[in-house]
C-alpha cells in the first residue's frame, strides 16, 4: 500500500457540520477493505479529535496518512490550547460550557478516548498557539 | 429483530431516515453524553436519548447503530432529520421514557 493523505478542515462551533470528517475517514478506510475494528478505533479517535476542535479551538485541521502497516490522525488547531495537558487527559475533566454540555458534549471523556483507541498517542499543547495530536493505529498483518 | 418491525410494534413515530429501517438491532444503548455512547456504544445498538442536535447522526453512523430513538417525547431539530435522511439512519420518536421503550424492546427479544 503507498503512503496516501487526505486533509480536512474542521471549523470551530459548527456544530451541524461536526462529524462529517470522521464519516469520510470511515468511508475512505472501508472503501479501502480496512478491518472493521481498526476502522471502529479510528472512527472514534478522529471524532472526538473534530469535536475537540469544534468546541474547544478556533479551528484546525485533521490529517489522516495511510501508510503501510500504520493508519495516522494528526489533529492540529489555532489555539487557545490547553493549559494543562495531565489534567486534560483525566476522564470526567472538561473546560467546556454549560450550553455544550447541555447538548451532551464536554464529558471530559474526548482525550481519554483517544488515547484508549490508539496504539501510539501523543498530545502538545501550548496556550496561545495550539494544540497538536497524534494517534496511531497499526494494521494487522498482511493489511 | 429488524428496526421497521420494532418500531411497529411498540408504536414508535419514524421522523426520518426511512432508508435505514431494514437494520437488524441487537442491543440497546441509554445515555445522552455522546462520548459516552462512542466509548460504550456498540454496533446494531438501538440508541435511547433526549439529545435531538444534529450530531446525533453522527455518532449512529460512526458507530453503525440500528436507529436512534427520541424519547420523552423530545423536539428533534429540522437539521437532525435531514441528517438522518442523507445518513440513512432511522429516527423515532416516542412518548415515553428511556427505560418503558428499553423494557418493551426487551420483551421483544433484544436482550
Amino acid at each position: 500500500m503507498k503512503d496516501i493523505r487526505y486533509v480536512f478542515n474542521v471549523e470551530k462551533d459548527d456544530f451541524v457540520r461536526a462529524g462529517e470528517t470522521s464519516s469520510k475517514i470511515k468511508k475512505i478506510l472501508r472503501e479501502l477493505g480496512i478491518d472493521s475494528s481498526i476502522i471502529r478505533k479510528i472512527s472514534i479517535a478522529a471524532y472526538e479529535a473534530e469535536m475537540n476542535i469544534v468546541i474547544h479551538s478556533l479551528g484546525g485541521q485533521i490529517l489522516l496518512d495511510i501508510s503501510p502497516g500504520v493508519i495516522r490522525i494528526t489533529a492540529s488547531d489555532r489555539g487557545p490550547g490547553i493549559a494543562d495537558v495531565e489534567l486534560a487527559m483525566k476522564e470526567g475533566y472538561s473546560t467546556a460550557t454549560d450550553q455544550v454540555r447541555e447538548m451532551g458534549f464536554g464529558a471530559g471523556m474526548g482525550l481519554p478516548n483517544m488515547k484508549k483507541c490508539s496504539d501510539r498517542f501523543c498530545v502538545t499543547s501550548s496556550e496561545g498557539k495550539g494544540t497538536y495530536i497524534v494517534i496511531e493505529v497499526d494494521l494487522k498483518a498482511g493489511e | 429483530m429488524l428496526v421497521r418491525n420494532a418500531g411497529d410494534k411498540i408504536g414508535l413515530k419514524l421522523l426520518a431516515g426511512k432508508a435505514g429501517i431494514d437494520k437488524e438491532m441487537t442491543g440497546v444503548y441509554i445515555c445522552d453524553l455522546l462520548s459516552w455512547v462512542m466509548a460504550h456504544g456498540s454496533k446494531g445498538d438501538v440508541w435511547i436519548t433526549v439529545q435531538t442536535h444534529a450530531n446525533i447522526i453522527a455518532v449512529a453512523t460512526l458507530l453503525e447503530l440500528s436507529c436512534i430513538i427520541v424519547a420523552d417525547g423530545a423536539e428533534v431539530e429540522e437539521d437532525t432529520l435531514r441528517k438522518a435522511d442523507e445518513e440513512g439512519v432511522a429516527l423515532y420518536q416516542s412518548t415515553e421514557s428511556a427505560y418503558e421503550i428499553a423494557k418493551k424492546l426487551y420483551k421483544m427479544g433484544i436482550e
